[in-house]
């Protein structure tokens, strides 16, 4: 059984050059790299061949250089797909900026985590999966949940905190959850989540093996960033997946800061993609800003684990245009850096490639664009409209069998009395 | 052994005994035979048979694949805020199936971060559901009801009472046995105090019911068996028969389950107190390591003590009955 990511090479589309490490840059961050000692810097050939697998150019890729030796990300995506790819980037983008205005404007309130610049990751990867398949998030999780399926209406309403929110208007922002659409959160606290995710794959591996249901080979994503990779669940729940070739992939967002820490002040090595190999699974670079190479890489590390081969860890560079949150000042990133990573901005760069390519032609870019100011307006008219939950139901869900409210003064369970959720002080 | 245990009893028969241990891991394996989606995951449940012998004799039974080894991991933090709280969150979306068992509270010399009593801690989360037991009995009713109930239940086990046997009747024995959660036992009736005590503190709560019967004092000991939900009406209802009320626990004494009940039977039968409400907990420090300390640090919460009541029961006596 052959796999892409056997192979030897490393892919090194960093810039850092070896001789002057103490000031050279990282990706695309103006931070200058801390120098290392020299051992850790100048990678042998023995240890390259000592690392596991390394590697983001799929067989498709290989494939399609040989035929038609010209770019690499040629003939890669058909017009369909580009379209399918550029509306979901778009509504990811057009979404984000009215939470924006709407928070700006008090009808959202509390964290709200914005994805801005970040589209191509969620994009590259959740388009490929299935309404089974499972994807698990962070706070910064309204695009994932949009990705996966789950209309913008309920999102937006959601946020909003009225019923018809997609939990009721009792999550948030940070705590998208869908069971139809298997969005299993939405977590507040960093590396929460990939307990749940290991969990996730878990549990599809056991209904495949044990209680024998032949069809169940739904894959995990958890979604996380670079400042997760320095937390102790990241590494318990890497061993276990590797231990146990768990249908998972761990996709690291590394947006190169968390909050206002950046990632090579916190990091002793910031190449994250190396403690994949480390815990024995590839490790794979990729520039998040392009969904196309995005894409190539997922497909690979979403079909590896659902052969049953194991998890992948797969670091995308990407950034956030705006501010960890909108309480953000964001002020201690430099103008420079953004403006760097804002030539990069992965809508346009799919936008140029597709008009360049001839898959299609501006005025059908156009038509999507409008398109999706209309379902992110109508989002908003609905969440507006909405209403906002009952007073009974702020005791409600607590519990799936809600016994556990426990015994009344006239000995009978609580919840089996028809008035319990009338009234909120006589729990 | 599980043969064993149950070949012992007759239907209806004779009066078998059986140590929490075994009533633990029966009602595993029980469980797990009947429903195949039910499988045991944690450190050393395997081939070790269980840190503590609980799942003895389950891995060969079920195979490595429902009774999985896990590496090591410490994690309150997931049971507090993803466990409890996703069902909720998610609004009724996900809900989480899971028993949280293992030992709770002092065993012996075991030191301070293996000694302490989580009970009020867990017993304060929304989200959670709490048991404690004490006889076998309890530990097999209330485990089985763990297992079926679909929400996170924290099963809080006791380390000194795995070997202790207790008499099941062959109710208990019987495969669909099971206990309601949120239902406390009256342990032993009686009408001039009521005693509420959880886990290994029943047994001393008996314990001192059989010394103040001999002076003439009768003792009615409440088996809480359920931290969350706390069975409220059982302990209001006996309060109001007795009028005094003395709570016990190992735990440590601010913000414990103790001023839980105290607050609830204070807010809900205050006409009926005739003396204000007794805790009795464990001092108020970490446990200590030495041997003679470890002896003292429940008394000497109880030195401070005292109970009001219009029959004579001297503080000292209180003091060396309880512990």
């Amino acid at each position: 059984m052959s796999s892409a990511f056997s192979a030897i090479n490393t892919i090194q589309p960093l810039h850092r050059t070896i001789d002057n490490p103490s000031v050279s840059p990282f990706l695309g961050s103006t931070h200058k790299l801390r120098s290392f000692p020299a051992c850790n810097r100048a990678p042998s050939a023995s240890s390259i061949r000592r690392q596991f697998s390394v590697v983001a150019v799929s067989d498709v890729v290989k494939q399609q250089k040989t035929k038609s030796g010209s770019s690499l990300s040629n003939l890669l995506i058909t017009k369909e797909e580009g379209l399918e790819l550029y509306e979901d980037m778009v509504l990811g983008r057009s979404f984000e900026d009215m939470c924006a205005q709407m928070y700006y404007r008090g009808k959202m309130f509390g964290f709200v985590h914005l994805y801005n610049g970040q589209e191509a990751v969620s994009t590259g990867f959740i388009k490929l999966l299935t309404k089974e398949d499972c994807i698990v998030s962070t706070y910064r999780d309204h695009v994932h949940a949009l990705s996966k399926g789950v209309p913008a209406r309920q999102v937006m309403s959601e946020l909003f905190g009225k019923t018809t929110g997609c939990c009721r208007g009792q999550g948030g922002s940070m705590h998208m959850f869908s069971e139809e659409y298997n969005v299993l959160g939405g977590f507040a606290f960093i590396g929460e989540g990939i307990p749940v995710s290991t969990g996730a794959a878990f549990t599809s591996k056991y209904r495949r093996e044990v209680l024998k249901e032949a069809n169940s080979d739904q894959v995990t994503l958890a979604f996380f960033g670079d400042g997760t990779c320095n937390n102790g669940q990241f590494f318990e729940c890497l061993n276990m997946a590797a231990l146990w070739k768990l249908p998972i992939v761990f996709v690291v967002e590394n947006n190169l800061w968390a909050i206002g820490m950046s990632h090579l002040r916190a990091t002793s090595d910031p190449e994250i993609w190396k403690k994949g190999p480390a815990f024995g699974m590839p490790g794979v670079h990729i520039d998040g800003m392009d969904v196309l190479k995005v894409r190539e890489v997922a497909k690979e590390a979403v079909e590896r684990a659902r052969r049953g081969e194991g998890p992948t860890l797969i670091e995308c560079e990407t950034y956030r245009f705006r501010g960890h949150s909108l309480a953000d000042p964001d002020e201690l990133r430099d103008p420079a850096e953004k403006a760097h990573y804002a030539t990069r901005d992965p809508i346009a760069a799919l936008k140029k490639y597709m008009i360049e390519n001839k898959l299609v032609n501006e005025a059908e870019l156009k038509a999507i664009d409008k398109k999706i100011d209309e379902v992110v307006e109508d989002a908003v008219e609905f969440a507006d409209a909405s209403p906002h939950p009952a007073r009974s139901q702020l005791l409600e869900n607590v519990f799936a069998d809600p016994k556990g409210f426990g015994i009344g003064p006239d000995g009978r369970y609580r919840c089996e009395d028809p008035k319990f959720t009338e009234g909120t002080a006589h729990v | 052994m599980l043969g064993i245990v149950r070949g012992r009893v007759a239907r209806g028969g004779v009066n078998a005994s059986m140590t929490v241990r075994d009533a633990l891991n029966s009602a595993l394996d029980e469980e797990m035979s009947a429903d195949p989606k039910v499988f045991v995951m944690g450190e050393e449940v395997g081939e070790y048979q269980g840190a503590y012998k609980i799942s003895k004799g389950l891995l060969e039974k079920y195979g490595p694949e429902r009774v999985v080894d896990t590496p090591i991991t410490e994690a309150i933090d997931h049971i507090i805020n993803s466990a409890a709280k996703s069902n909720y969150m998610s609004a009724g979306q996900i809900s989480v199936p899971i028993v949280f068992r293992g030992p709770n509270g002092a065993a012996a010399g075991v030191g301070a971060q293996h000694s302490q009593c989580y009970a009020a801690w867990f017993g304060a989360c929304p989200g959670l559901k709490v048991l404690a037991p004490y006889s076998s009995e309890d530990a097999r009713g209330l485990l089985k009801a763990a297992i079926r109930d679909p929400d996170p239940v924290v099963f809080l086990e006791n380390e000194l009472l795995y070997g202790e046997s207790f008499p099941v009747s062959a109710e208990v024995l019987d495969s669909s046995f099971c206990l309601p959660i949120g239902k406390a036992k009256i342990e032993r009736e009686g009408k001039d105090v009521t005693i509420t005590a959880f886990s290994k503190m029943v047994g001393y709560a008996l314990k001192a019911a059989e010394i103040l019967a001999k002076e003439g004092i009768s003792a009615e000991v409440i088996n809480l068996r359920s931290i969350r939900p706390l069975d409220r009406s059982s302990i209001n209802a006996s309060v109001r028969k007795t009028n005094r009320l003395i709570t016990v626990e190992e735990g440590f004494p601010q913000h414990g389950v103790g001023a839980e009940i105290c607050a609830c039977v204070v807010e809900e039968s205050f006409e009926y107190l005739d003396a204000p409400v007794e805790r009795i907990a464990g001092a108020d420090v970490p446990m200590p390591y030495a041997a003679n300390l470890e002896r003292e640090w429940p008394s000497h919460r109880v030195q401070h003590s005292f109970v009001y009541t219009n029959v004579k029961v001297e503080r000292s006596k209180i003091t060396f009955l309880l512990f």
